[in-house]
């Protein structure tokens, strides 16, 4: 959905995400780009360059926050510091909305700085929406989380990821970000159909997506950002843009980095594959086509 | 044993899970999988914490599928915990890499995560405790532990002073208008005061060419592994230095300093008055000299309100 309560009601188009080898190329040419996605954790401090960057990027440019560490389904409680900083950040970014991943990463305190798959429990989908409902209302920004890339599943699951993901959201009531590319690893890792995924997912609630390149081993997927984007990946992207509407997208590209240029030329690449879904009827988006 | 503030895995992952118990349960078994040491050639350990078969534990959580088996896939996890974390050690010590060497840097990088695992949501305070290990485990540095010691805390105090907290830095007139008997300032938050038996930042100036800029990496996992990197042309020469690791404008600088002048910024960061401070200095310091080093603080923006 181009606009809705899950991004702000915004139409914020085609970004990439804001990273360091390009600082210098935003700050002096300042080129023309939609939105910046920003690494909530890279600003996330209390001084210095980071801030002072940021804050020239604020003055030109719509910039949405992205986490990678609040861990909505570890099962310890949110850490109010954490919260307190990203807090902080959100008023200074004044973010139309904020996303972070359908995933779980720490226990005890200790950090595996990763993000690791949720077991799709009924436990586990009540206790992350319980406190995506916490960290939203301390937050005061709507949330959107997105799904993730993963190389494992767990016997004690008791559904799919979809239907966790949905268990989730709903139970949230928050927005989803749809990672499409995730979407992707994941169904060549776990053997599942990628098309069947989006059509189960809850159109109305998506916010955001992303798209990113990853790279192919012998026995599995591995969601590296360090490539340019897939043909399967875009077409998945126009499946789901087709299914959920024009949504704001964002290339994410953390490895490997090309020029500035390089990169915003992929993500605009987008527009080739969302010109149907503009054309389309909104009767047609909720239709359920086959892959 | 489990690091510090890990509680032990349970000794059976749960078949059904049906609270937020069972939930912690099942991510204390996963997150001891993930951080397990790698073995030989950067693989999964063949056994589990109580000695069984590495293969029988996992095949116990996690699913195989047609390609790869429950240990496979557990092993893609436990090698992107290891290259992510040794990749982030790698760019936050560039000079203690260079002062040991690839290979016993990687050891002792392998040994400080087995023992200190990240407790913070950010990987920018990863190292934050590497000075202490280095000193609790000099096996891993030993016959340079001193001088490990040494570029640790240097390597860490620049971390601080990237991104650490700037206050309002003092007016002259605020310190003018209170006497300096009874006037307590405080040091920015940004700013390390130390002491070195060996001439660290000259050697560090000599091997750090990149920019300081550091980035927190995204959900994105690093094909590559870890790097390799550049051994040093320099030398780590003996010799007492004082140094203020300091930035200025949001630029790192490293500021050598005379021992009575870091004697009175450490005792105004104490929080005792200044003319006490003062007198920490030494009864040859000179009023002139103290002048100087004054106007010179109040110009780097060091001096500040204590909170």
């Amino acid at each position: 959905m181009p606009a809705n309560r899950f991004n702000g009601q915004t139409d914020y188009g085609i970004g990439i995400g804001l990273r360091v080898p390009h600082y210098r190329h935003i700050l002096e040419k300042k080129p023309v780009v939609d939105w910046f996605e920003i690494i909530s954790e890279n600003f996330m401090v209390d001084g210095g360059r980071p801030l002072e960057v940021l804050d020239r990027i604020l003055e030109q440019y719509q910039v949405v926050q992205h986490g990678v560490s609040m861990y909505f389904g570890s099962a310890d409680k949110p850490d109010r510091a954490h919260l307190r900083k990203l807090k902080t950040l959100v008023k200074r970014t004044k973010t139309p909305w904020l996303s972070d991943h359908l995933c779980w990463g720490s226990v005890d305190g200790t950090y595996t700085h990763d993000l690791l798959p949720m077991p799709y429990t009924f436990a586990a989908a009540r206790r992350t929406a319980e406190k995506i409902r916490q960290i939203r209302d301390f937050l005061e920004v709507p949330i959107c989380v997105e799904n993730v890339s993963s190389y494992a599943e767990f016997h004690v699951s008791e559904m799919t990821e979809w239907e966790f993901l949905n268990e989730v959201v709903e139970r949230a009531d928050c927005g989803v970000l749809l990672d499409v590319n995730n979407i992707y690893v994941s169904a060549q890792n776990h053997g599942f159909n990628p098309y069947a995924y989006i059509d189960a997912i809850p159109a109305e609630r998506v916010g955001q997506m992303h798209v990113a390149g990853h790279t192919k081993f012998e026995k599995y997927i591995l969601d590296t950002h360090d490539h340019p984007v897939l043909d399967p990946v875009w077409k998945l992207y126009a499946h789901a843009t087709r299914r959920c509407g024009v949504t704001a997208t964002l290339l994410e590209w953390d490895d490997k980095i090309p020029s500035f240029d390089e990169v915003h030329d992929e993500a605009l690449k987008a527009n080739a594959f969302i010109d149907g879904a503009k054309r389309a009827p909104q009767a047609a988006r909720t239709a359920k086509p086959s892959p | 044993m489990s690091p510090p503030g890990l509680q032990p895995p349970p000794r059976r992952p749960q078949r059904k899970q049906s609270t937020t118990a069972d939930l912690r349960s099942f991510q204390r078994m996963m997150t001891h999988a993930v951080i397990r040491p790698l073995a030989a050639g950067d693989r999964l350990q063949a056994r589990w914490i109580d000695g069984r078969p590495m293969r029988d534990v996992a095949a116990e959580f996690i699913k195989p599928n047609d390609r790869l088996t429950s240990f496979d896939r557990l092993e893609i996890y436990n090698r992107m915990y290891w290259f992510r974390l040794i990749g982030c050690f790698h760019d936050d010590n560039p000079a203690l890499r260079a002062l040991l060497g690839e290979r016993r840097f990687e050891r002792l990088a392998r040994a400080y995560l087995a023992k200190y695992p990240s407790r913070s949501f950010t990987l920018r305070n990863l190292c934050s405790r590497l000075e202490q290990f280095v000193a609790e485990e000099p096996r891993w540095t030993a016959p340079r532990t001193a001088a490990a010691r040494a570029i640790a805390r240097f390597e860490w105090a620049q971390t601080v002073a990237f991104d650490e907290e700037a206050r309002p830095a003092l007016a002259p007139e605020a310190i003018a208008a209170v006497s300096p008997a009874r006037l307590r300032v405080g040091l920015q938050p940004y700013l390390s005061l130390l002491t070195f038996d060996f001439v660290v930042d000259d050697y560090v100036i000599a091997i750090k060419r990149r920019s300081a800029l550091r980035s927190e990496a995204s959900n994105a996992v690093d094909s590559a592994g870890t790097g390799r990197g550049r051994r040093a042309s320099a030398r780590l020469r003996r010799g007492r230095i004082h140094l203020a690791v300091h930035r200025h404008t949001n630029r790192l600088y490293y500021k050598r300093l005379e021992r009575a002048e870091l004697k009175i910024l450490a005792a105004l960061g104490d929080g005792r008055p200044i003319a006490q401070a003062v007198a920490a200095g030494g009864p040859r310091v000179r009023p002139d000299q103290v002048r100087d080093w004054f106007a010179n603080w109040m110009k780097l923006g060091w001096l500040c309100e204590r909170k």
